[in-house]
């Protein structure tokens, strides 16, 4: 029996630019149903659910509701139809509690607000203190948050956006029971992801989409892994081979008893990490986004300067002190989460980012830029490195996110370094560019590089490291090997479990 | 309705030339508009403001006598902008620079002092520097805002001159007015041509272009100094030194100001006076910013905003033009150009709703 | 009259302009704005409000007249940083020159008449007060109606959901859009409403506090209201102290000078400037980044 349709687009197209992120898509919603949008990053996901939430608007086709041809001039129409949207990078105010940040989208007084948000948490397994300032609230917390802001204006349609990329295992298979049980009270959920088994577990209709067009309609269950990946990226799923048989050899980074306050009540306090990598190794940090990370990153690139000089180590010299050119000239180079405005200035051409960390590189003479010099490195590193773009005078700004890390990294690994931190290779960066940075890495690792990847995809990690920590609450776990251990093993430490 | 900014491709060049001329242009427009509201005969105002000062060379000559602070200022401000370093105290460092420099003829009033011009060009530099430097270890060491302190600095710098040249420093035949004795011979800077008074101070202001071309386009810490203000972020990533950027951009503005000072009262006004505080400090910002801040288009900024200084004064007696209208002038010419520089780099599309 | 209550009797006075340009612009930071204007729009108030008061004899047109002038002033700031994008202390600036170069240019005229001040008005049963009462007490409808207002401000911003928008909207204008509010909108307002502060103050400090106009009158009022919203670390009531602090310190300079105190004019003239530096300096712990 076909349920009737609540949501149908008919031929919609966007177009950003030279760009065309949406191609006459056409897409069919019923009630009661988890309808998965899948597709690789980049396929134009985002854009789609920008469309349908009234963000933007199409150039052409048409969207219906309920029967009904729609146009949305901004969420709040989208939102009266019974629309509501989670996203993916939360829109919520730190500096405000949960009733304040949830009384910014819903009428009603502040009391009120409370006692829903609270039937509405027991309702759907979705708990959380009303009172409690955003910004202590943990990632899974503040999930819920978005969820429930969205349930009290009681859609019809629920979208979420990536949910699960910040979430730890076990808190999936929660979010996957709340979502089961919004299904089971009517309500139709659209469901973004480019993880296929969640969406096997969960959906019950995708649609595929592959470069801004639809590839599949599917009923996932009945597809195995290997056809739903085909329509996704069109071929094969690439693998990479990471042999493992190198044996370690010095010592290359160290972390002794690094601890550090936190910078702002924002922040996370570090305490007490201990690490030790050598060459010829991969190892991973695994956790979920907000544990301690960034704080991490910028205290072994330099950017933060520790407490004490001997807390980090490079290549056996103290360097807890030294800023992150320094650091370099002891042959460290750095890979940051943050492309645009950190590892690349987005006004300035690709040549004149080269300089940021590779002006030792002959080309600098008494302090003069030598911009034939800047121009041929920069074009190596283009042709190497297998990075699209028009030429080194192209604007990085105006690069795609998968590019642009291509070059950043190659960059970095131009400068030869003995040991590389390297945070979120991946995110954001389609499948054949994903894959062939993490084979870079993997080849670096043959050459005897020592290699400490920051990550929160957890494959990734379990892909290419040797071992992996776990960062939790600003602690670090002990090492775990990942040949023996498990995804679920890494999750318990992920949510402080396994203390 | 949803307004958003698209960039135009290759559109940089035609805005840093384009953008000024138009602005200039819809300063023209919009001050015939006020002065014929003031009853303000606008022709003739516009043209004194704008072509007189061309009509002779002795006119032509005071453009380039008041270019020269503005030039050498502006240039040393620039540099510090472009990093996010906000100088806005230029006229308290040029004060300052002022004072440093008439020290000397003030305690060797026969000129009897080795090197006089010379040490008196210096001192005004580094005073200017020393000057401009609290508020760089304000910043660097409180976070102090830069942007308050030397502007507070400037005020402050006010009262040191009048402090100075009602009491110590005044004249004692100079009839009770606030002002320092007459500078001999040797500390009045040579002149360039005969009988006008534009004086070396210009190949200052010139070289100093000079070296913020190579500084800013061709060197390296000029690199540095764009990132920290283009991407403060990257800039730390790099290990390029905020702090040191942050002095820098400072003790640069801080020279160039007090260098500026020195000359003027070695040059035109051959003595210390309140009129030495003349508002240059404030205009060179403006010169800094329609000239793109970059050194080609200040050179440019610096003639344009000196040609409406010059042409003002005629135009007080031509036409009864009020002094301020300058000011007015100035504000509108930066207003203008913040929107024709943003429309001829970027699109403006409008989206209009569609009813629902 | 003594010293001590030369002090009690003006610095409410005194500090007033400040206060409302500091609560003005405290609005505007407050949505993640920095308006650098301060002096040229209060100047711009100053001299409309004059040239109104002279005219017509009603203190109540100066006030409206000089605060409409300031706020389209204000929002011609406020099209340069939302709509054009341009930098924020370059089109501060320009404005800021553009008020005084225009308050010059309208005052010009103006600059040796006299026109009336305001009365005066106590309280019976406050009036009464041995010291206070004649004093602090006693104050201009003016100061009455600003501290009124200032309460009614506080309330506003700490109390309601125009408030929490508006700390919403500087936390992260972009999550505000996203939930579809007009970030844009709720700015320009917000920098309108410190554009017509400003120019409350200006009218306040020509036509009141001291009822005359000159070239330069607000001597860098407007940067050190500025300061001041630093200095309150963007809370109305430390904003309030702040401002009264510095009245208390603009008389004290008159009150040396009058009691005849042997320290230069210039250094006492001084003192305000320096005492914001070093306040600056002092609250560094605390700042908070305004993007």
């Amino acid at each position: 029996m076909k349920k009737p349709a609540l949501l149908t687009l008919s031929g919609v197209s966007k177009r950003y630019g030279k760009v065309q992120a949406n191609n006459a898509i056409d897409l069919e919603v019923h009630s009661g149903s988890i309808h998965a949008v899948l597709g690789e990053n980049g396929a134009g996901k985002s854009t789609l659910m920008k469309l349908i939430y009234g963000v933007e608007r199409p150039d052409e086709g048409t969207i219906v509701w309920n029967g009904t041809p729609v146009s949305f001039n901004r969420p709040s129409d989208a939102q009266a139809l019974g629309i509501g949207m989670v996203f993916q990078h939360f829109s919520l105010f730190e500096t405000l509690n949960v009733v304040q940040n949830v009384s910014l989208m819903i009428p009603g007084r502040q009391q009120d607000l409370a006692r829903k948000i609270t039937d509405l948490g027991e309702k759907f397994g979705l708990t959380v203190d009303p009172h409690a300032m955003v910004h202590t609230l943990s990632v899974g917390e503040r999930q819920r948050v978005e969820i429930i802001r969205c349930l009290l204006l009681d859609p019809k349609l629920l979208i979420l956006d990536e949910p699960t990329s910040v979430l730890p295992p076990q808190s999936v298979q929660l979010l996957f029971e709340t979502l089961r049980k919004l299904q089971a009270a009517g309500t139709a959920i659209l469901f973004i992801s480019h993880k296929l088994e969640e969406i096997r577990a969960l959906c019950d209709e995708a649609t595929v989409l592959r470069g801004g067009a639809v590839t599949g309609r599917v009923d996932p269950r009945a597809q195995d892994a290997r056809a739903l990946a085909q329509m996704m990226i069109g071929h094969e799923m690439p693998k990479v081979d990471a042999a493992r048989a190198v044996t370690p050899g010095s010592v290359r980074l160290a972390l002794k008893g690094l601890s550090h306050p936190r910078a702002s009540r924002f922040g996370t306090t570090l305490t007490d990490i201990n690490l030790d990598l050598r060459a010829g190794q991969i190892i991973g940090i695994a956790g979920i986004s907000g544990n301690g990370q960034q704080e991490l990153a910028a205290l072994i690139s330099g950017e933060t300067r520790a407490q004490r000089k001997d807390m980090v180590q490079i290549m056996g010299q103290n360097a807890g002190l030294l800023d992150a050119q320094k650091r370099r000239q002891l042959g460290f180079s750095f890979v940051p989460e943050e492309r645009l405005g950190r590892g690349a200035v987005p006004e300035m051409s690709l040549a004149d980012n080269s300089l940021l960390t590779g002006h030792r590189q002959g080309m600098l003479k008494g302090g003069f830029i030598k911009r034939q010099v800047e121009r041929d490195y920069t074009r190596r590193c283009i042709e190497d490195f297998d990075v699209r773009t028009p030429g080194p005078d192209a604007e990085a700004g105006a690069m795609s996110g998968g590019n642009l890390q291509k070059f950043i990294l190659g960059r970095e690994i131009m400068l030869n370094p003995d040991v590389m931190l390297v945070s979120q290779p991946t995110w954001g960066v389609d499948i054949g560019a994903a894959t062939a940075i993490r084979r870079r890495l993997v080849e670096m690792r043959a050459q005897g590089a020592a290699i400490l990847v920051i990550s929160e995809e957890l494959e990734e990690l379990f892909e290419i490291c040797d071992s992996l920590h776990v960062l939790h609450e600003g602690r670090l776990s002990k090492a775990l090997s990942v040949a023996d251990t498990s995804a679920e093993e890494v999750g318990a430490y992920m949510i402080g479990a396994s203390e | 309705m949803k307004l958003r900014m698209i960039r135009r491709d290759a559109a940089s060049r035609m805005a840093m030339f384009g953008a000024p001329v138009l602005a200039l242009l819809l300063t023209c427009l919009t001050s015939l508009i006020l002065f014929a509201a003031l009853g303000i005969p606008a022709g003739k105002a516009l043209h004194a403001l704008l072509l007189k000062p061309f009509l002779s060379w002795y006119s032509f000559a005071e453009i380039l006598l008041k270019m020269a602070p503005l030039l050498l200022i502006a240039q040393g401000l620039a540099i510090g902008f472009r990093a996010n370093v906000f100088n806005i105290g230029a006229e308290g460092q040029f004060i300052i620079g002022a004072i440093c420099a008439s020290a000397f003829p003030v305690y060797y009033p026969e000129g009897n002092f080795p090197a006089m011009l010379p040490a008196m060009i210096l001192a005004g530099g580094l005073g200017g520097m020393a000057y401009a430097s609290i508020a760089a270890g304000l910043r660097t060491r409180f976070g102090a805002s830069e942007i308050l302190v030397t502007l507070m600095l400037s005020l402050i710098a006010v009262q040191i001159l009048n402090y100075l040249l009602l009491g110590p420093w005044k004249d004692p035949r100079g009839f009770n007015f606030p002002q320092s004795v007459r500078f001999p011979e040797n500390a009045q800077l040579p002149l360039l041509f005969e009988n006008v008074r534009p004086n070396v101070s210009l190949l200052f202001a010139l070289i100093g272009s000079l070296f913020a071309y190579l500084m800013m386009e061709r060197h390296f810490r000029g690199y540095q100094l764009r990132t920290a203000g283009l991407a403060p972020k990257a800039a730390l990533y790099a290990g390029f030194s905020a702090p040191r950027m942050i002095w820098l951009s400072l003790a640069l503005g801080g020279i160039a100001a007090g260098i500026a000072g020195a000359s003027e009262v070695a040059g035109p006004l051959g003595q210390l006076q309140r009129s030495v505080s003349s508002g240059y400090g404030y205009a060179a910002i403006i010169v800094a910013y329609v000239g793109g801040l970059r050194p080609l288009g200040i050179i440019a900024s610096s003639f344009l905003i000196s040609v409406l200084y010059i042409g003002g004064d005629s135009a007080t007696v031509s036409a009864g033009l009020p002094v301020a209208a300058v000011e007015v002038f100035q504000g509108m010419l930066l207003a203008f150009y913040l929107l024709t520089f943003t429309l001829i780099r970027f699109r403006l599309q409008i989206e209009r709703g569609v009813p629902a | 009259m003594s010293a001590l209550e030369f002090l009690l009797a003006g610095t409410l006075a005194a500090a007033l302009p400040l206060m409302l340009a500091a609560l003005g612009e405290m609005v505007v930071e407050k949505t993640g704005l920095l308006n650098l204007g301060l002096e040229g729009m209060m100047a711009i108030g100053a001299a409309i409000a004059f040239i109104c008061v002279y005219h017509s004899g009603s203190h109540s047109l100066g006030f409206l007249a000089a605060a409409l002038v300031s706020t389209a002033l204000a929002l011609i700031f406020a099209f340069l940083v939302i709509v054009v994008q341009a930098n924020q202390v370059a089109a501060g600036l320009a404005v800021g020159v553009l008020g005084l170069g225009l308050s010059a240019l309208f005052g010009k005229t103006y600059e040796s008449l006299t026109i009336s001040g305001l009365q005066e008005i106590g309280f019976p049963a406050l009036s009464q007060i041995p010291v206070i009462g004649p004093t602090v007490m006693t104050q201009d409808i003016v100061v009455w109606l600003t501290l009124i207002g200032t309460v009614a401000l506080w309330y506003v911003l700490n109390k309601t959901k125009l408030g929490l928008i508006i700390a919403a909207v500087g936390e992260n204008a972009d999550a505000a859009r996203a939930i579809g509010y007009p970030v844009g909108l709720i700015r320009t307002v917000a920098v309108a409403f410190g554009g017509a502060m400003c120019g409350l103050a200006g009218a306040y400090a020509s036509t009141v506090y001291t009822p005359l106009w000159a070239d330069g009158m607000i001597a860098g009022r407007g940067w050190i209201a500025l300061a001041l919203v630093v200095f309150g670390t963007w809370r109305t009531g430390r904003v309030v102290f702040g401002a009264m602090l510095f009245g208390v310190l603009s008389l004290g300079e008159l009150t040396a000078q009058a009691v005849g105190v042997a320290i230069p004019s210039q250094v006492l003239a001084s003192l305000p400037y320096v005492v914001t530096i070093l306040m600056l300096v002092a609250i560094s712990r605390h700042q908070r980044h305004v993007s």
